[in-house]
């Protein structure tokens, strides 16, 4: 371990914490129950046909979440199979194909941004940003909206009682999905339109060319680059926690990623409002040490993942030193020199706690403990920081379950800020953690026994096993990045994968909002000396521990056939 | 169903908002304030193949044909693949012809496929073992090739991220025809 790479990890964590506080701050003002719509927002809203004063039970708030995404992927769909007859396609793409088209479509409006296509030979400009940029506002929007509602179901107080109300009494109410959705998506704007410009001066293209030519050194000639409006999509899908690069390969391209500087200020708006959520919540709950416990949790487990990853990428591959490489600049197979092990390693893990799965390296070639901590971060689902809203209601799940232990240790019920955990929410909490994992092991046991699933392979041996695992991980949690070895182009993975995609977002999300309706029925229990406080070190070891275990518990047994067997083949032969 | 109207006036609304003016927005004022980078047209935003002794040689190239610039792409080879060895001990093999005054160890990037098979640039390391062989190519002196180098490495940003790079393409180009 370098002292460079321990310095870069604590600059961008000092950095991150710097913008994530005043950030969550405005988001609490901006979404909390204080915001009041603005004019051109009422407008919007007649033509909408929206009462922005409506309140939504859970069934017709989830009921509306997933009819906005079914509308979102069909449109997504269309406009991939009609490209050739639309405009802004100076490439001159055919539609894309069906298959493609459909596994396009759910990863996009799922925030997973998963790519079986290679960007710049596949999707035309308008296709980019009039289906799968706008996804990537809404999805993340989506995400947001969600959140807002468990914490509504947190916070109410004014309460619906179930033993009290008199007979056609609506149930409890957990806001209105509509008004969430607006709200985040505009807040998503301004956010993006920074990001973009700065990346354009540090020299992202943004262009509606699709071809410009550079002349060659050697030899005369040209050479013909692909370009298109690149900056506008890089920014939001960091923000937006999508990850679908413009280019095949991702944040690695020069032209997606030119700079240290265009490389830190991408990767901090990859995790910037998962963290700044944290602190958002802590300020709609009126304690923010509730958002600080959450974050601190966060970071406990994050830094010890990364350093793994260091050590592991910075050790190299022993096979490559015996061969007469230097092995002093660690292991760069897949990196870009810009970037090095530290930079890329650095990216790995945040794309994958946070629910982005873009890439500035190709994990396929990390060595097996490096490729190993991503795949474990997305197998916990993605609640380090995590998705837009979508980490902390996964890690506000985990917070259920950890409360509920905690309670039968002592043997009190259970209460988080003053609601008490009861059967029902359980059991909800318990849907919503062990749906994407079972997923990911049923569809990885799947494909390994199947000639479809194993056969477009990049690698042989337990590595390619790690390519399954990884694609139906990537898949169930919605992150989107790829041991990219795999070709993900056929039948089997754009149907595997898109499956598992659906399950991952909308059986999360369900559950969710109706634990969110059940606990915006439940009376507000003042806390008493026998109370689990909540914003406490030891709370938030008791947190740790119960997401590793489950973690652990979970997913060794499959991480041990893939990357822990190939560290023992790579550190123990050598040929 | 109450949620249709919504559903899709918003979903029209933002498909507008998201998908037309913000990207075309950042096309004008990126095309007004920086047209050089919007339309990456600056020396050396992408690498390019070098073969020749006379100038420096870039990192190896996944794309087909290498450093093709429409079609980004990694190699993807895992660390303990029997193909990966054997490339890089091919690599280790041409490298030290080429450059047979450097007898250590090859610096790892020009033995390595980039992430993009587009990297321009290479590590300081890289660049410098290639020193003796371009200047006597061009019959030019190492200590004037090795100023050239320096000149055009730039350093992490704000000394922390990233990692210290030469830019191959702008370093030839400085170093004119051999």
């Amino acid at each position: 371990m370098t002292a460079h790479a321990i310095g870069e990890l604590l600059a961008f964590l000092v950095l991150l914490t710097l913008l994530a506080v005043p950030l969550g701050a405005l988001f609490a003002r901006a979404l909390g129950p204080a915001a009041m719509p603005s004019t051109p927002e009422r407008w919007l809203y007649r033509v909408a046909g929206v009462d922005p004063a409506e309140e939504m039970k859970w069934t017709r708030y989830a009921g509306a979440v997933l009819l906005f995404n079914l509308f979102g992927g069909l449109l997504v769909y269309a406009i991939q199979r009609l490209q050739s007859s639309l405009p802004l396609n100076p490439g001159g793409l055919g539609g894309v194909e069906p298959g493609i088209a459909w596994n396009t479509a759910v990863s996009f409006a799922t925030n997973t941004n998963w790519q079986a296509y290679g960007g710049e030979t596949t999707m035309s400009h308008f296709t980019q940003m009039a289906a799968l940029t706008v996804q990537n506002f809404v999805s993340a929007a989506t995400g947001l909206a969600v959140l807002m509602a468990l914490i509504r179901g947190l916070t109410r107080t004014t309460a619906f009682d179930e033993g009290s109300a008199p007979a056609g009494t609506p149930g409890p109410r957990i806001g209105n999905f509509w008004v969430d959705l607006t709200r985040s998506t505009l807040l998503l704007l301004p956010l993006a339109t920074l990001w973009a410009l700065v990346l354009v001066a540090e020299g992202t293209p943004q262009t509606l060319e699709a071809r410009t030519t550079a002349a060659l050194v050697e030899g005369g000639g040209q050479q013909s680059l692909a370009v298109g409006p690149v900056a506008s999509q890089v920014a939001i899908k960091q923000l937006g926690t999508n990850g679908g690069g413009f280019f095949n390969v991702n944040s690695a391209h020069p032209l997606e990623n030119p700079t240290p500087m265009s490389n830190t200020l991408e990767v901090l708006a990859i995790v910037l409002l998962g963290a700044a959520l944290c602190f958002t919540f802590g300020h709609l709950v009126k304690d923010r040490r509730q958002g600080w416990a959450l974050y601190a949790a966060m970071l406990a487990i994050f830094v010890p993942v990364t350093l793994v990853g260091l050590w592991s990428e910075l050790k190299g591959v022993p096979a490559l030193e015996a061969l007469g490489v230097d092995p002093s600049q660690g292991h760069l197979e897949g990196k870009e020199a810009r970037f090095g092990v530290v930079s890329s390693v650095i990216w790995s893990t945040v794309t994958t706690a946070a629910s982005n799965g873009s890439v500035n390296a190709m994990h396929d070639s990390f060595t097996p403990l490096a490729g190993m901590m991503p795949l474990w971060l997305m197998q916990l689902g993605e609640i380090i920081f995590g998705g837009v809203g979508s980490g902390l209601y996964g890690i506000l799940l985990y917070v259920m379950v950890a409360v509920f232990i905690s309670g039968l240790l002592v043997g009190r019920t259970p209460e988080y800020l003053g609601k008490k955990i009861e059967a029902r929410e359980m059991k909800l909490a318990s849907l919503g953690i062990l749906l994407p994992a079972a997923s990911v092991l049923l569809g990885t046991a799947l494909a390994s026994a199947t000639q479809a699933g194993t056969s477009p392979l990049g690698n042989p041996g337990a590595h390619g096993f790690s390519e399954m695992l990884y694609a139906f991980t990537s898949g169930s949690n919605n992150n989107g990045s790829a041991f990219g070895g795999l070709t993900a182009s056929g039948t089997f993975y754009t149907v595997a994968i898109g499956t598992v995609m659906l399950i991952g977002r909308y059986w999360v999300i369900v559950p969710v909002l109706a634990l969110a309706g059940s606990l915006a029925g439940k009376r507000r229990v003042p806390s008493s000396a026998g109370t689990l406080p909540t914003h406490t070190p030891l709370f938030v070891a008791l947190l740790v521990g119960t997401i590793v275990l489950v973690g652990a518990l979970t997913f060794i047994p499959a991480l041990a056939l893939g990357p822990i067997v190939e560290h023992l083949q790579m550190t123990g032969v050598t040929p | 169903m109450k949620s249709f109207r919504p559903g899709l006036v918003l979903l029209l609304f933002f498909t507008v908002l998201c998908g037309l003016v913000y990207p075309l927005l950042i096309t004008g004022l990126g095309q007004f304030l920086a047209p050089e980078k919007a339309s990456a047209r600056t020396i050396g935003a992408v690498g390019q193949l070098f073969t020749h002794p006379g100038y420096f040689h870039g990192r190896p190239s996944g794309t087909t044909p290498p450093y093709n610039a429409e079609a980004s792409s990694g190699v993807n080879h895992g660390p303990t693949n029997p193909a990966f060895l054997d490339a890089v001990r091919q690599r280790v093999a041409t490298v030290r012809a080429q450059n047979p005054g450097q007898d250590g160890a090859v610096p790892a990037d020009l033995v390595t496929a980039s992430g993009s098979g587009l990297d321009p640039h290479l590590s300081v390391a890289g660049a410098k073992y290639q020193v003796a062989r371009v200047a006597k190519a061009r019959g030019r002196s190492a200590a004037e090739v090795n100023r050239l180098v320096d000149a055009n490495t730039e350093g992490r940003w704000l000394g922390i991220f990233g990692e210290p790079r030469v830019n191959v393409v702008r370093l030839n180009v400085a170093l004119g025809p051999p």
